[in-house]
């Protein structure tokens, strides 16, 4: 009989299919697991709706239960309960160690432009916080792009939603 | 039609419209920057619109891309701004950009308010990504602020929020659903 407890620890071996330093369960992307006789239910919360890793993610879970033994069910929920606040502290580690700044922790508000021009972003690669926005977007709609004056190293900046 | 189907359907199209006419950029944006930036709002705005689609779909048991690409050019609702093709005119892009941005905005607000709490749900995750396109209309409207073509395309383009789409939208629609009407059957 497969437990809750199982299902996670199978999961956490699921890396990102766009960044693989980071499991799902890092991401925060994993809401809740239910066990109920030999079925699994996996609530997945997307990160951007446009991301075309979605798919990918859902049929990497669904393979994984089967993996167990239950018979997988990951019922996509299209809410408000993902942020990147969700992102666990050791997720952000491995972000920066594979040179992603991670995500500054998001406010009451939606943040501003003036926050991402004038506060302070670290680079991942040299900790200087000599950075400047280089563009809003960059090359996933997870990041934008900034450039370090310090090291003279562009970088990708985990956008705050 | 439904209360769901008459609330967000317009709002999809709207979308998805406005998604592939952002998406004609990719490539040939008048710089690097815009490049990747058209690029990632187009993707955004079609992750929107499939979303609100499911939703529509999930009550009317059928399937967001078959909501996209099934129905007939004149049963799309999205309104006469998203479908104008303006590349390569960016004084015109960007004025719908800002135009769409702040109306969106509003749009959004109020679904969020919405009783139907999946409704209020999507609107809500919806809204933190939207939040970078509008910080990014808003650069762009600071500036290019006093500038003549801007200003006109301003002034052209803000009733056309109001106008439902024209027939010049079956073009689009050829392009759009060419791929899935090549393959009969097919399931994407």
């Amino acid at each position: 009989m497969v437990t809750e407890a199982q299902v996670w620890d199978a999961l956490a071996e699921i890396a990102d299919p766009e960044i693989p330093v980071i499991s799902l369960v890092e991401l925060g992307v994993v809401r809740d697991v239910e066990v109920e006789n030999g079925r699994v239910r996996v609530g997945f919360t997307p990160t951007f709706l446009g991301c075309p890793a979605l798919e990918v993610m859902r049929d990497q879970m669904a393979a994984k239960v089967r993996e167990l033994g239950a018979e997988p069910e990951i019922e996509v929920i299209a809410d408000d309960s993902w942020s990147t606040d969700r992102i666990t502290p050791e997720g952000r580690e491995k972000l920066r160690d594979a040179g992603f700044a991670p995500p500054a922790p998001r406010g009451s508000a939606a943040p501003q432009l003036v926050q991402l021009q004038r506060g302070t972003f670290r680079c991942p690669y040299c900790g200087s916080t000599d950075t400047k926005l280089e563009n809003i977007f960059g090359p996933t709609p997870c990041r934008s792009l900034r450039y370090c004056s310090s090291c003279r190293q562009p970088f990708e900046q985990f956008k705050t939603i | 039609m439904s209360e769901r189907e008459q609330l967000l359907l317009p709002i999809a199209d709207d979308e998805l419209v406005l998604g592939w006419r952002n998406s004609e950029w990719t490539g040939i944006a008048p710089f690097l920057e815009e490049d990747v930036a058209f690029s990632s709002i187009a993707q955004n705005e079609i992750g929107h619109a499939r979303a609100l689609y499911q939703l529509v779909a999930e009550e009317l048991g059928t399937t967001a891309d078959e909501l996209a690409f099934d129905r007939s050019p004149d049963e799309y609702r999205h309104s006469h701004l998203v479908e104008l093709r303006l590349v390569p005119d960016w004084a015109r892009t960007i004025a719908r950009h800002v135009l769409y941005e702040e109306a969106d905005a509003k749009r959004i607000a109020a679904l969020k308010a919405s009783d139907d709490v999946e409704v209020a749900g999507l609107a809500a995750k919806i809204d933190r990504e939207e939040a970078y396109h509008r910080m990014h209309a808003g650069m762009w409207r600071e500036r290019l602020q006093g500038e003549p073509r801007f200003a006109e395309a301003l002034e052209e383009l803000r009733p056309l929020l109001d106008e439902p789409g024209t027939t010049e939208f079956a073009e689009l629609w050829e392009e759009m659903t060419m791929v899935r009407r090549s393959v009969a059957g097919a399931t994407w």
